[in-house]
């Protein structure tokens, strides 16, 4: 079996991204999965432990360049790839990591694939899923021939690997001196309280406009804390400051999946539908009887949700005790 | 200053979008080809800095089909000075690397201080073109950017990730890519689309870019097999009378959610 390089993001506190576990079990359907970690000094040893303990057969090292974007890691994967010889190199469809396996595949020359679904092997070598224009088309798509570069959809795989021993190589890289743009500095967003993220989430709540306000948002928010769910919204609840864009479900937000997915006062535009329309359960609430929501979803209510969320959040609440 | 814009076409996401499932690609006989979103946000960034700086120049660049000329010059309407189409069959279906390489090329060819792109196509691009492009002409990236602050010499701006907000900047020439928190595009006016009739327009193939887009010796990636999903279905639909709320926490405990 060949290797599969696997790309892990170390949070600026030290530990991996909430991605490293899904990372490594997707890309082990295609073959040995080797972790490659570039980040601060101190903090290799206990990343690379934690790799190994999430299923990496062996991991890469390297100390990244404090204040350089981007670079320092396109530097680090070039030296990985040029010792390993992987079938497949994969890291988060998430902005960091998907400009350096870019800057990668511009550099090697390498076919690359964004926001799989997921990796696979066939007799001719390595397959990538893809789900597009919301979920409405499944694609298929492999390299003619040679290495696979590829961004995994976070929360797309939930599989998870067998810890291993843990086996650390220091990796040699030789800086490639392309110009980098400078990181002057970084404000982490504060935890969102102990609420799931919403990729990835089994149930997701969101609001849109018709929450109105963002002191009304709290309503949104509560209604999620009771079904454990994380918190999402559409792009003009967005838009019109209620929630950071983060929460942004649709087109050009976040693609989710979840087993159930409530629509509060969200009118269900096209662009925001592609980005929640495989969710397992759908349930909406809307003043407009005419709201296109409601084509997609298995319950839905014509009615405020100033009164409707309420009285649900109650009655869940006297179900719980 | 010299901005080079790059813009893309794509089916217009108000529209039905298919993929055509012989060939997996972009079905043009569905929804109607419009200017992306994004882009008419990236044109608009390049031409409020020109507003403020006489004397910058604006030139749009696309790889599109020759069916593409009314979209791009939209953007020539919009304002920008000129307009560079990259147009060969043999880069139907290119792949990103493939794109990318183009890009690159035509970005040079028109000549640059700073390229501004989309962070995202809304055909399923993928947000990648940006930084293979800024690889391909070894100038640094910054993508993602809400905010962006443009001078003489460099570009600064805030990208935001779920980890938090970075603040980057780059000394020119350099490529960003902005997030949909830039304004919206301007609208076009009757003496806008009049003057675009003017201005220049000039249309290219692969091979005046030296761009050989079959080269056996890359690998590409190509699609094996496309499958529709059967659409979705509307389920129970109730008006409220008093009692939804209740109705509905009684559905939920019944799919055991809680
Ligand atoms: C290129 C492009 C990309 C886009 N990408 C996205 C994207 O990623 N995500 C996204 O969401 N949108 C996206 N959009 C925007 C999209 O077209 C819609 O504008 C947006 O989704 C509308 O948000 P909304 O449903 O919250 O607002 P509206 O459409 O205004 O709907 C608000 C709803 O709230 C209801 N309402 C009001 N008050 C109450 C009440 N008290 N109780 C119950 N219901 C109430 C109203 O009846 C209405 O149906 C995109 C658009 C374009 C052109
Ligand atoms: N064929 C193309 N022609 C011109 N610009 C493009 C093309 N494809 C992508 N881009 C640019 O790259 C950005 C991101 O696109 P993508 O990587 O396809 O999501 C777009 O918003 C455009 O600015």
């Amino acid at each position: 079996m060949g290797v599969a390089l696997v790309l892990i993001e170390v949070l600026p506190s030290g530990a991996l991204a909430a991605t490293a576990p899904g990372l490594l079990a997707a890309a082990a359907r295609v073959g040995e999965p080797v972790a490659v970690i570039v980040g601060p000094a101190d903090a290799l040893s206990g990343a690379a432990a934690e790799a190994a303990g999430l299923g990496a057969v062996r991991v890469l090292t390297t100390e990244t360049v404090p204040d350089a974007l981007t670079i320092p890691v396109v530097d680090a994967l070039a030296a990985a790839v040029d010792r390993e010889r992987p079938d497949l190199v994969l890291a988060s469809n998430a902005v960091e990591s998907r400009d350096a396996l870019a800057r990668l595949a511009a550099r090697r020359r390498l076919p690359l694939a964004t926001d799989v679904v997921g990796v696979d092997r066939d007799e001719l070598g390595v397959v990538a899923h893809h789900s597009v224009l919301g979920g409405a088309f499944t694609v298929d798509g492999a390299p003619t021939f040679g290495t696979l570069l590829a961004t995994l959809r976070p929360g797309a795989v939930d599989a998870r690997l067998e810890s291993r021993p843990l086996v650390v190589d220091s990796l040699e890289v030789v800086a490639s001196e392309v110009r980098a743009a400078r990181i002057d500095g970084f404000s982490e967003t504060v935890a969102p309280s102990s609420r799931p993220e919403l990729r990835g989430a089994a149930a997701v709540v969101a609001g849109g406009r018709g929450v109105g306000s963002r002191e009304d948002f709290a309503l949104v928010e509560q209604l999620a804390d009771v079904l454990g769910a994380a918190v999402g919204a559409s792009r003009a609840a967005v838009d019109a400051g209620y929630v950071p864009a983060a929460a942004q479900v649709g087109q050009t937000g976040v693609s989710v999946s979840p087993r159930l997915y409530v629509a509060l006062g969200i009118s269900g535009a096209i662009q925001h539908r592609a980005g929640m329309q495989t969710a397992g359960i759908i349930v909406a609430i809307d003043k407009n009887p005419d709201a296109p929501i409601f084509d997609i979803a298995d319950f839905g209510i014509v009615g405020d949700l100033f009164t409707v969320v309420p009285q649900l959040i109650s009655a869940l609440e006297a179900h719980k005790n | 200053m010299k901005i080079v814009v790059l813009i893309k076409e794509v089916p217009d996401t108000w529209g039905e979008r298919r993929l055509d499932l012989e060939t997996g690609l972009s079905d043009r006989s569905g929804a109607s080809p419009v200017l992306d979103e994004i882009d008419e946000r990236a044109v608009e960034a390049a031409l409020a800095y020109a507003d403020a700086h006489p004397g910058t120049e604006v030139e749009v660049v696309a790889m599109a089909p020759a069916s593409s000329t009314a979209t791009i010059r939209k953007a020539l309407a919009m304002g920008a000075t000129s307009a560079l189409h990259i147009v060969d069959d043999a880069l139907r279906g290119a792949d990103l690397l493939l794109t990318a390489e183009v890009l690159a090329a035509a970005v040079k060819r028109a000549g640059f201080d700073v390229v501004i792109a989309g962070n995202l196509s809304t055909d399923g691009g993928g947000g990648v073109i940006p930084a293979m492009v800024a690889e391909v002409l070894g100038i640094p990236q910054l993508t993602g950017l809400s905010a962006l602050e443009l001078s003489d010499s460099a570009v600064s701006g805030d990208r935001v990730s779920d980890a938090g907000t970075m603040r980057v900047t780059g000394d020119l020439p350099a490529v960003v890519s902005i997030s949909e928190a830039l304004p919206e595009g301007r609208f076009t006016t009757f003496k806008g689309i009049m003057a675009a009739k003017k201005k220049p327009y000039e249309t290219m193939d692969a091979a005046a870019l030296g761009i050989e887009p079959d080269d056996p010796t890359v690998a590409r990636y190509i699609m094996l097999s496309v499958a529709e999903r059967p659409p979705r279905a509307a389920g129970t639909k109730i008006v409220d009378e008093g009692d939804a709320g209740e109705k509905l926490a009684a559905f939920l405990l019944a799919e055991g959610v809680l």
